[in-house]
């Protein structure tokens, strides 16, 4: 029997799977605490004793890895003009798996440098100019980030007419600089698979040992990616399938968690109305956003500020005292799981709101116009009304109770406006086949396909949830 | 590299498609790099455009008459973002109803326009305009 170990090193758990390939099929599941403040290999090993124990033994012919484990990826994005190379940067980054701590516009300050030196990024990511136009300020930015102090790398992808500069500047730096295609090379259009290609590239060779994991990649064939990383290619080989088998076709995911929430989109998203009109950055079919200020713990304040307490008396039928002091102890205790029931009441408020809020800043506007030919609408971002599937996924999952009512709330009431998902199936993920799989797929995508339609591909709701 | 850059658009909540695909075929054949951003184009879009750009000129368009009112405070936009002196053009039918086009012209060169450009401009009178603002030879 062909036997695969897929490892999620994630900031709090390692999940481990062990799939068979001969009969696709998932033969074990673990989770354990994720040890990298010493050595993730102890975690490592204590999962895989519990793997054994289930339905051991093993033999391995491959052990693949991704991790969001010591930090995950952190970067910092700069580009031009806020919406376009500026977005264009930090989508790319967002869709290669990192967390993006800030994203600057225009010529960087001191200031700007000084918090830079601050934020110490795993990777710099420097963008800003169509082709053949702006280079002043992303040749003053690359002098601006050669004198901090540090040496995080430096991928340049901007204006190419300005990327020889750039790097000659960067190159006399104490900064590692790499170079790939310029995310807007025309006006609106995005190209971020090749900057993508190289933060990988960059993490591969440099971040897992510069985090010291990879004393850990003995006992691996390699930590590949990173996690949300790792989902996206799951989610990607979902919807659209292989050369052999069809997906399941455009999908929409959220990954709810304590202090921060992600959402992916597979989708073109262009717009199903007649008068309706495109505006703007044409964003990518794969897309991944990260709400940093949304969560059911840490980022509980943020979904608060966000919904407004209107929102969470209406949800929960508390007055709004009780809303306020019961997030306030949620910021505080972020391990703590509901103990009465107005903390029950409010945790489904926070689930609700917050998947609905994440939603709603990763899905498309429309904006109605009167012209002298009637009503038309504009469309900013990605239609995302007509996806018929939610995936939901995420640790804060375990805090929240009926699953399925929830995601139906986040759904039901949305702004008409906000082109989120309407009526789509709902599937939960809490067996982390997703970044299993997506870590699987490079490997043998036919297995991985399999898997994932057996877990997602029924055209009913998810028993699970 | 010495290709001049500019963008293109219709102004405001107006859809008129047509001659702005004519006028995005006619400029890139007379040699200049164009940005063409199509119908319905707001007044910070024309200059987020510009700045990623370079542009070296900002050609607006108007056919449905609310020109006037679409075109308000462009030029102090555009000195507001960077874009100081930058070549600004208007033309189509900008104004509500038939007015004496100096009076129409004044109106847009007094709004900070360096062209204005009335009904029935053939192509090649912008293309000429252009290439003698901006030097081109």
């Amino acid at each position: 029997m062909r036997q695969v170990l897929l490892i999620d090193f994630g900031s709090t758990y390692t999940k481990l799977t062990a799939v068979n390939l001969d009969a696709p099929g998932v033969l074990a599941h673990a989770q354990t605490r994720t040890t990298a403040d010493s050595d993730l290999s102890i975690g490592l090993n204590e999962g895989l004793a519990l793997l054994e124990a289930q339905a051991g033994p093993f033999r391995f012919e491959a052990r693949l890895a991704c991790s969001s484990a010591a930090g995950g990826l952190n970067m910092v994005a700069s580009g031009l003009v806020p919406n376009l190379t500026a977005k264009a940067a930090k989508l790319a980054a967002f869709g290669a798996g990192a967390k993006v701590i800030r994203t600057y516009a225009y010529q960087l300050t001191r200031e700007d440098a000084e918090e830079i030196a601050g934020i110490r990024p795993d990777i710099l990511l420097l963008t800003g100019g169509t082709d053949g136009g702006n280079s002043e300020v992303i040749i003053h930015n690359a002098r601006r980030v050669s004198g901090i102090p540090s040496n995080f790398p430096v991928i340049v992808a901007g204006n190419r007419s300005a990327r020889e500069k750039c790097a000659d500047i960067l190159m006399k730096s104490t900064h590692p600089v790499f170079c790939a295609d310029n995310v807007m090379p025309e006006m609106n259009r995005l190209v971020i698979e090749p900057v993508q290609r190289v933060i990988r590239q960059v993490f591969l060779e440099r971040i897992i040992s510069a985090k010291g994991l990879s004393e850990t990649q003995a006992l691996l064939d390699g930590i590949l990616m990173p996690t949300p990383s790792a989902v996206l290619e799951g989610l990607k080989l979902l919807a659209g399938g292989s050369n052999k088998h069809a997906g399941i076709g455009d999908l929409v995911a959220v990954d709810l968690g304590g202090a921060t929430t992600d959402v992916y989109s597979i989708a073109d998203g262009f717009p199903t109305g007649a008068n309706t009109v495109l505006r703007g950055l044409i964003e990518p079919r794969v897309k991944r956003t990260v709400e940093g200020d949304i969560g059911m713990r840490f980022g509980a304040r943020g979904v608060l500020e966000a919904a407004g307490s209107e929102a969470f008396t209406r949800l929960t039928g508390l007055p709004e005292e009780a809303v306020t002091r019961v997030i306030a102890g949620y910021s505080a205790r972020p391990e703590a799981l509901p103990a009465n029931e107005e903390e029950e009441k409010v945790d489904f408020a926070l689930a609700v709101l917050a998947i609905r809020t994440a939603l709603g800043r990763h899905a498309g506007t429309l904006e109605k116009v009167y012209t002298p030919v009637g009503p038309m609408y504009q469309q900013t971002g990605k239609d995302l009304s007509g996806a018929r599937r939610l995936v939901v996924t995420g640790g804060a999952l375990i805090y929240a109770g009926n699953l399925k009512d929830i995601v139906r709330e986040a759904l039901m009431r949305a702004d008409p406006l906000v082109l989120t998902p309407r009526d789509a199936i709902i599937s939960c993920d809490r067996g982390y086949i997703l970044s299993a799989m997506g870590l699987l797929s490079g490997y043998d995508q036919d297995a991985a396909l399999e898997l994932l339609l057996g877990a997602f591909g029924k055209e009913e709701e998810n028993a699970a949830c | 590299m010495d290709r001049k850059t500019i963008i293109l658009g219709v102004i405001g909540a107006d859809v008129h498609a047509v001659g702005n695909q004519i006028l995005n075929y006619a400029f890139m054949d007379a040699g200049f790099r164009v940005v063409n951003l199509g119908v319905m184009v707001s007044q910070e879009e024309f200059i987020e455009a510009a700045i990623e750009s370079a542009a070296d000129a900002i050609v607006v368009s108007s056919l449905y008459g609310h020109g006037e009112l679409d075109c308000q405070g462009f030029r102090d936009k555009c000195d507001e973002a960077g874009l100081k002196g930058i070549l600004l053009y208007v033309g189509g039918n900008i104004v509500v109803g038939k007015q004496p086009f100096a009076q129409v012209e004044e109106r847009f060169r007094q709004m900070g326009f360096d062209r204005v450009f009335g009904p029935g401009t053939s192509p090649e009178e912008g293309i000429h305009a252009l290439k003698e603002d901006l030097g081109v030879t």
